[in-house]
């Protein structure tokens, strides 16, 4: 508890933001790749502290916002199959696919149940042997080891009414691809804490060696950030470009190799399509060919029109730090987390529902 | 099947008569229910009276730290007493789902017995309704409630003026995590228990102390974020929020961070927002200080000259608007 209150010490936090503010020479612009990161910049008024300054950008860090249209509709033509739950996480309710929501079939009466952890899933499974389970997987490197766990647990217990959609998705084939990108200009990364625990820093080194990106990985706390902001400026400043682990206490070199080995043992790296950012290389993550019978991609056959493109709205600009929030036509008017449009108003993580929650309208006092 | 709500209790026949007088008004225990009559007849005084309901649909029935029965007494009695009024009668609905365990009910019953006794209030009116499987989850209590004004108390957020000061009685988002934590699916391991109390008796001792005290309100659904924006908007004013001086407990802290929720938002249902003069703002912390449930009492904020935005300043120092709550918070993923 006393390690929290450090991490949230008003003077330090105050003496880190006067040293970035000398530092920098020129407006920088640096992204976050975690959606944890971006509600903490803008919650604890980091943004609007060193505004002018830095442009902090979000980047495809929040798991419910990258969930393609495409996916969320064959989410929804399974949650109206009969004899079927659907369990998921309370942010993907809401998201709208491209003529439905999974908020939207439970209001007509499909089963969904919303849980906090996988785990969960398998226990509806097994209170409910005469139906099918499906959890609806989505996630980042920090959620698949609890699916494996899952898997792991239900052919234990020989529980075989239990499946997963798998739309979980990797973080570094997404950076890689925002690299590649040329519209997109970035000065550096800050990485996000509980992924990097998963990976490693080793697995983020090509940011600089092969792109020569400035990047550090950090925590959540508000000292956290600023002091990875700083060491992020200091980089970019003298030209350098590193990957540096400013969250030690949590991330090793090499990672979390049980997890990775979890991951690993069930899931095999596909190509998917990310929302905003198209189809990217190695980036999905599917059931092995030997776990297909908790495949509900494999189990239910499920025929899907094509994606449809939500009118006007450019949460994939968003996604990519083309854009800020603010500058979407939507944002506030047509968008709003009563009426979402796009999944980054919907989502407790994404970047528009920052913006509106906490840097709407504000005046400096 | 004796040990479960049939459709029958509901019937108005034999098994009805039976359930309302044992598992009712024998730990009710007053005589005015005693009567059974259509209506309570209940003496009040000549002064101005306070009417209120509220309705309870709360999963899980059972929670750290209280109940659904807990909760409809003290959340009437609350709304009651941040109104300046001193709590009297209270009725009591129940619409229960067949099939229902008497077990459950008669512990809900018990606790509501004890927490109006505690309070000082009598349940003298209620009705009971049984209603088929799923049409209902489980039960659900409404209460209503009667309190009585004194002559030298008027709160109103017309009262509130440039200058005075935001309290509250101690930490917020206990309620809101507690039943986050009991609920199917989204169990985790926790010793947050909810905070759900009746806060009559220590208001009735503040204001019977303190004068300046202009309105009061209690933080329940919605949280601190969404009480204090009510009190903003209906008083016209901006209120600063000061982010080091809100109390959150470390536990609470820790499960919203972890869960992705804002304490902020999060319910309560033992806390009661104050605004008072400055000019008595030790004093009153001093006498909430004194009293079990005021413990953790603190100066969260102050009245601004504006037009109804609740700003925070947070620890960096950076000004935050504080908006009312959208749509339920739903735990994030990770």
């Amino acid at each position: 508890m006393e390690l929290l209150q450090k991490y949230r010490d008003p003077e330090l936090g105050k003496q880190i933001l006067l040293r970035i503010k000398h530092q920098v020479g020129r407006p920088l612009r640096i992204m976050e790749v975690c959606g944890t990161h971006t509600v903490a910049i803008s919650r604890f008024g980091i943004r609007e502290l060193l505004h002018g300054i830095l442009d902090f950008r979000s980047g495809p860090g929040c798991p419910v916002c990258v969930t393609d249209s495409g996916e969320i509709d064959q989410m929804v033509e399974l949650a109206k199959l009969p004899n079927v739950i659907v369990v998921t996480f309370g942010d993907l309710m809401k998201v709208p696919g491209s003529y439905s929501s999974l908020s939207q079939e439970k209001t007509k009466g499909c089963d969904v149940r919303i849980v906090y952890s996988p785990l969960d899933g398998l226990k509806i499974a097994r209170d409910n042997p005469q139906k099918q389970v499906v959890f609806l997987g989505i996630g980042f490197e920090t959620t698949i080891p609890v699916f494996s766990l899952c898997l792991e647990e239900a052919m234990e217990k020989g529980i075989g009414n239990f499946s997963v959609l798998s739309a979980q998705k990797t973080v570094p084939p997404a950076l890689e691809a925002l690299l590649n990108d040329a519209a997109i200009n970035i000065d550096g990364f800050i990485l996000p804490g509980h992924v990097s625990a998963i990976l490693g820093r080793q697995c983020f080194e090509f940011l600089a060696s092969k792109y020569n990106m400035p990047a550090v990985i950090t925590g959540f706390e508000p000292v956290d950030i600023l002091a990875a902001v700083a060491l992020l400026c200091e980089m970019i400043c003298q030209g350098q470009a590193k990957v540096l682990n400013a969250y030690t206490r949590v991330v090793r070199e090499e990672g979390n190799p049980a997890a990775k080995s979890a991951i690993d043992k069930f899931f095999i790296p596909v190509p998917a399509v990310w929302r905003g950012l198209g189809l990217i290389p190695a980036s999905g993550m599917r059931l092995r060919e030997e776990y297909a019978m908790f495949d509900a991609g494999r189990i239910f056959e499920i025929n899907l029109s094509p994606a449809q493109l939500l009118p006007g709205c450019v949460c994939g600009e968003v996604l990519k730090g083309k854009i800020t929030p603010r500058e979407c036509q939507l944002f506030g008017n047509a968008c709003s987390p009563v009426h979402p449009v796009g999944p980054c108003m919907v989502s407790s993580e994404g970047a528009c529902m920052a913006y509106f929650q906490y840097e709407g309208g504000m005046g400096r006092v | 099947m004796k040990d479960k709500i049939l459709l029958a209790h509901g019937d108005g026949g034999l098994l009805t008569h039976h359930l309302i007088l044992e598992h009712f008004i024998r730990p009710f225990n007053n005589p005015i229910l005693a009567q059974m009559a259509d209506a309570a007849r209940i003496q009040v005084s000549t002064r101005d009276l306070a009417f209120t309901t509220d309705s309870f649909v709360i999963n899980p029935i059972f929670f750290p730290g209280g109940d659904i029965g807990k909760l409809a007494v003290c959340g009437t009695v609350n709304d009651l007493a941040v109104s300046g009024a001193q709590p009297c009668f209270l009725a009591a609905s129940f619409i229960i789902e067949e099939g229902f365990s008497l077990n459950d009910l008669d512990r809900i019953i018990s606790s509501m017995a004890s927490t109006a006794a505690t309070a000082g209030v009598a349940i003298v009116a209620g009705d009971t309704k049984v209603v088929e499987r799923g049409s209902v989850d489980k039960i659900f209590v409404n209460t209503a409630g009667i309190g009585v004004f004194s002559p030298e108390t008027i709160l109103g957020v017309e009262k509130i003026e440039d200058g005075d000061v935001v309290i509250i009685n101690g930490c917020i988002g206990e309620h809101g995590m507690a039943v986050l934590s009991g609920r199917e699916g989204l169990g985790f391991e926790t010793s947050i228990i909810s905070d759900c109390a009746c806060l009559n008796q220590i208001i009735q001792e503040l204001m019977a102390r303190h004068a300046t005290i202009k309105f009061m309100r209690d933080p329940t659904r919605g949280g601190l974020a969404a009480t204090i924006n009510e009190i903003a908007s209906a008083s016209a004013k901006d209120i600063y929020l000061f982010e080091d001086k809100i109390p959150v407990s470390d536990e609470v802290r820790w499960a919203a961070e972890m869960l992705g929720m804002d304490p902020l938002y999060l319910a309560n249902e033992g806390k009661f927002v104050i605004v008072a003069s400055r000019e008595e703002e030790k004093e009153i912390i001093s006498s909430l200080r004194n009293h079990t449930l005021g413990r953790n009492a603190a100066a969260i904020g102050e009245i601004r000259k504006g037009s109804g935005n609740v700003y925070l300043k947070t620890c960096l120092g950076a000004t935050k608007l504080i908006k009312m709550p959208v749509g339920q918070q739903l735990p994030r993923i990770c």
